[in-house]
């Protein structure tokens, strides 16, 4: 096996919480479907698309962190910047299921759980932050880069946190919630600068090409819900 | 204009087949993050093979393909043209459902 497992496998959060998230999941990208429509137009449309794509593509590169540690971009800041949270949610959510049902990586009945923690909350969160951030440091191109970049960093311990709570209502195995949280904290802010530079890379490079496309660089498309 | 966005929107997807092509056998092969954590802390044991394990793509493989470079390679293929099919239609959807309000 060379390309190692990304995401949460089926066994290690017990079916009820898996469930719970799968329906807290369910609810969510059906508000974003019918959102993200509104804001992608004839130009922009494939744009999302092809977040996807990228997204998929990029996350088969795991990167080496620490001592027989990688990581992997989860996307959700740099889909995010690209194409605003409700685009991103269901592009996120279209990679996560391609992987479970194709490449089985990520359990079937842990998909809600990943979709929750990746596609939701990172999203979420990074949207939060690239818009504050946005207002501390211009809507320029430069404003833009720092933003989406610092929201990349902070999405992954975040995602982690998803987990470390979810680990803490159904988790199956004995060792305690506070163990997991903080080794779950601790790992994913060193694979964060792994997010943070891919993100950079990414966003500065189609800032330089195509700045027109990046939702995040629409100063009158910046207030939305 | 719109020639010029056709061909970037190709230029994007080029990257994303070279990387999930050509890059992707490149990818270290450690434990990520997650399932690190579940090894060292003590937990990894209580995950389960998933219920499509058997997918000749599992693991970002083919099944039969002995060639590595080759296996992985096509598999990353494979997923970014699924990934374009179904992103396709999501986002088609998404249009479609603003469009009836």
């Amino acid at each position: 096996m060379i390309i190692a497992k990304l995401h949460i496998p089926d066994g290690f959060i017990n079916i009820p919480i898996s469930a719970l998230f799968g329906i807290i999941s369910i609810a969510l990208i059906a508000i974003s479907l019918r959102r993200a429509g509104a804001v992608l137009d004839d130009r922009t449309t494939p744009l999302a698309g092809l977040t996807a794509v990228f997204i998929f593509a990029a996350q088969m590169i795991n990167f080496p962190v620490a001592a027989g540690t990688s990581g992997h971009l989860l996307g959700a800041a740099l889909a995010t910047a690209l194409v605003g949270p409700h685009a991103a949610t269901l592009a996120l959510t279209v990679v996560l299921g391609i992987q479970a049902l194709l490449f089985a990586d990520g359990g079937l009945s842990a998909l809600g759980l990943n979709i929750f923690n990746i596609s939701i909350l990172a999203v979420w969160v990074s949207h939060f932050l690239f818009t504050a951030l946005q207002r501390i440091f211009s809507k320029s191109k430069f404003g833009v880069t720092v933003a989406a970049t610092v929201a990349a960093y902070i999405s992954v311990p975040v995602a982690a946190i998803g987990f470390s709570i979810q680990y803490a209502l159904g988790g199956t195995g004995t060792i305690s919630a506070t163990t997991v949280t903080s080794a779950m904290v601790g790992t994913h802010l060193l694979i964060g600068l792994g997010e943070a530079l891919i993100t950079f890379i990414t966003i500065s490079s189609i800032l330089t090409t195509r700045s027109d496309l990046v939702y995040g660089y629409k100063p009158k498309l910046e207030v939305r819900g | 204009m719109k020639k010029l966005l056709g061909r970037f929107y190709f230029a994007f997807f080029v990257v994303s087949l070279i990387v999930a092509g050509a890059l992707s056998y490149y990818a270290s092969s450690h434990p990520d993050g997650l399932e690190k954590v579940a090894e060292d802390v003590g937990f990894l044991d209580t995950a389960k093979d998933s219920s499509v394990s058997g997918s000749p793509l599992a693991d970002y493989g083919i099944s039969g393909i002995e060639n590595a470079r080759l296996s992985v390679g096509l598999s990353g293929v494979i997923g970014v043209f699924a990934t374009a099919l179904v992103a396709y239609l999501v986002f088609a959807i998404s249009k479609r459902l603003r469009k009836s309000k």
